[in-house]
């Protein structure tokens, strides 16, 4: 394992679907063991960031380094790379025609030697830890929104990646399961040492669970911050933006005129 | 072997009292070699001679989730056995991950149901069939209601919508149509004049590609192309706008998806074929000549004067009317598979292909009513 702090590093990144921009140089960084929350308004590309991080749209500008390697998904170090991830989809993207626990136990019969018993049992473990225990044996068309969410978070982790990807993790999920999805999402990180990049609208969640929130403006095209979200909230030197969103629209203390 | 007993995981078990002991050490990782907890524990230790079960470790170097599944495996085992069971000193990730995994509790379903015997497999299958066949029947009579409507300009629909099916149905479909007739008009004269020419009677070259193609192989070339290509293409359409509960929205407006979906396919479809059948008639026509004038001794006037002769009006409609019906059988075929898919991708596929096999079966079906029919009518 290489010795830099930085799991993540985003440079000058340029994401762009035809000529319409979506966001423009981009930097930041997600430190290892870090719980990083991407947030921002609707529509403002926080799945596409997320989608030119796991590589499957290719930047227009700039580069992402995973540890001291550059992440090229087209080149040979990329398939190593990927190997690393845990990806949940926006929409759960669970494989239609297999069941949940087959969902979850691929990954496993196709990168781990390990024998059918011990996947079965893995298998039944990740679903107990998103609350689906006992329904391996449905189809992805059986199961409600959430749960969908939710099975696609256990095959997500089903090889305990080093970095797991997540997209709106908890959207369609009654409270309670939200924050049980927080404290499994700390957990993961405490006791894996996974490093975890959340996508969330989740005032609650993102209090609950980042080390630092990065902020995406859909007006200016760029980062407007990235820091811990509890001290972002009350700072006056912070975007009005930002504390609006993190207070719900409230109207914050000296607006700018 | 020092690099093999680093990834060794040792368990021991000891009896502390009344308690069971269990004690982890080494590395529990899932490369390591390790035992299986219900192994471990239901051969070894006859749960009924302890209260309590207890987890501790010894020099524990690492771990993942093979720690976790012995760890909850042992925990459901004491469960099982109506004995307590204390975590001890295991890592804290230990217990947090382990109390996650169990503040759901699993959902019991219920014993799947023995499969049945033959004869009710048989049976259940021949009922489904029976609802099947209602199914279509109800799906054509809400299709002439909404024909009906359609034609009374009283249906809802996008008219935009309607154009571009006529375009994707009529001329886009067009160059394949023509390809394909064309090389069967070529095929069917090479067939006869060789035939012919053992009778010197080559010139009858026309009468066979002009009947052929204009009662026949025109109207099913285009039939079978436009299952394969237009059929498919409806039902996985409609199917994945079921997937996605595009139709459940639709139908939550109020809107039929019979009179917004199904309608405008099928009209758009029967007004084209014809047009597309008329088109293959005339190419495979010009194909055979091709062969005719190229092979024999038949010259490009006198193909065309004996194509006329043989020809008659009747059988350039009879095989145009055809094509009609096929249009028809196509898409309602298409539409029926790809409203009744079922919710994943699996059921769009396996709607597309019913859908071809199908649009080809009645299409094969309604020629043979048709060839009899028209027999007995004298056409
Ligand atoms: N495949 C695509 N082609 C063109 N534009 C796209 C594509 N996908 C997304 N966009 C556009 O890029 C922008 C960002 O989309 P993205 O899906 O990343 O938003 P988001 O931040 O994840 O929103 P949400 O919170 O609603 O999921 C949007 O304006 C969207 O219209
Ligand atoms: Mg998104």
């Amino acid at each position: 394992m290489s010795g830099t702090k930085d799991m993540i590093k985003v440079e000058g990144l340029t994401m762009r679907y035809g000529d319409y921009t979506v966001m423009k140089s981009l930097d930041f960084n997600v430190r290892r063991g870090e719980v990083k929350v991407i947030m921002g308004g609707s529509g403002c590309g926080k799945s596409t960031l997320l989608k030119h991080l796991i590589g499957l749209e290719r930047a227009a500008a700039g580069r992402i380094t995973y540890g001291d390697d550059v992440f090229d998904p087209d080149g040979p170090s990329g398939e190593a790379i990927r190997r690393r991830f845990g990806v949940l989809f926006q929409g759960g993207a669970l494989w239609s025609s297999m069941s949940v626990a087959e969902n979850v136990a691929l990954p496993l019969e196709e990168y781990t030697d390990l024998k059918p018993a011990e996947i079965r049992e893995i298998v039944e473990f990740k679903l107990a830890l998103v609350g689906l225990g006992g329904f391996g044996h449905r189809y992805p068309s059986e199961l409600s929104g959430g749960m969908r969410k939710r099975a696609g978070l256990a095959r997500a982790i089903a090889l305990d990646p080093e970095i797991l990807f997540f997209d709106e993790p908890s959207a369609g999920l009654d409270p309670l399961s939200s924050r049980r999805l927080d404290d499994l999402i700390l957990e993961l990180r405490d006791a894996l040492g996974a490093t975890v990049v959340v996508v969330t609208h989740e005032l609650a969640s993102i209090f609950a669970i980042a080390d630092r929130a990065l902020f995406l403006d859909v007006d200016t095209k760029t980062a407007l911050c990235d820091a811990n979200p509890h001290d972002l909230i009350d700072d006056p030197a912070v975007d009005v933006k930002v504390r609006q969103f993190l207070k719900r629209g409230e109207t914050v203390s000296n607006v700018n005129d | 072997m020092a690099t093999n007993e680093a990834i060794q995981a040792g368990l021991s078990a000891r009896g502390d009292g009344s308690a069971l002991v269990l004690t982890f050490s080494g590395s529990w990782i899932l490369e390591s070699d390790r035992p299986l907890a219900r192994d471990f524990l239901q051969t070894k230790h006859d749960a009924s001679s302890f209260e309590a079960l207890h987890f501790e470790v010894d020099q524990l170097a690492t771990w993942d989730t093979a720690l976790l599944i012995f760890v909850r495996d042992a925990c459901a085992w004491a469960e099982a056995a109506g004995i307590k069971y204390r975590f001890g000193d295991l890592p804290e990730g230990v217990r947090n991950m382990i109390r996650l995994s169990q503040a759901v509790p699993e959902m019991k379903h219920r014993e799947q149901p023995e499969p049945p015997d033959f004869f009710t497999q048989v049976g259940e299958d021949a009922i489904r069939s029976y609802h099947g066949m209602d199914g279509y029947f109800s799906f054509i009579g809400q299709l002439t209601i909404d024909l009906f409507a359609f034609l009374r300009g009283k249906a809802q629909l996008r008219w935009k919508d309607f154009l571009f099916l006529l375009q994707s149905t009529g001329p886009k479909a067009l160059l394949i149509v023509s390809l394909l007739s064309f090389l069967t008009g070529l095929i069917i004269a090479f067939i006869g004049v060789i035939q012919l020419q053992k009778f010197a009677a080559d010139i009858y070259v026309a009468d066979l590609v002009g009947l052929a193609v204009t009662r026949e192989l025109g109207a099913v070339m285009a039939g079978v192309i436009m299952a394969g290509r237009t059929g498919a293409a409806f039902a996985a359409q409609i199917g994945s706008m079921q997937v996605n509960e595009e139709v459940d929205a639709l139908t939550s407006f109020g809107i039929s998806p019979m009179q917004f979906l199904v309608a405008p396919r099928v009209l758009a479809l029967v007004l084209m074929m014809p047009l597309l059948c008329a088109c293959a008639d005339f190419v495979a026509i010009l194909g055979g000549m091709v062969v005719a004038v190229a092979i024999s001794d038949v010259s490009f006037v006198q193909y065309f004067n004996q194509v006329e002769q043989a020809v008659g009006l009747n059988d350039l409609l009879a095989g145009i009317f055809k094509s009609g019906v096929f249009g028809l059988i196509i898409a309602v075929a298409g539409c029926y598979r790809g409203l009744n898919c079922g919710r994943d991708a699996t059921a769009v596929g396996q709607a597309a292909t019913s859908a071809v096999v199908t649009s080809i079966t009645w299409i094969v079906i309604a020629d043979a009513i048709f060839a009899v029919s028209f027999h007995i009518l004298g056409i």
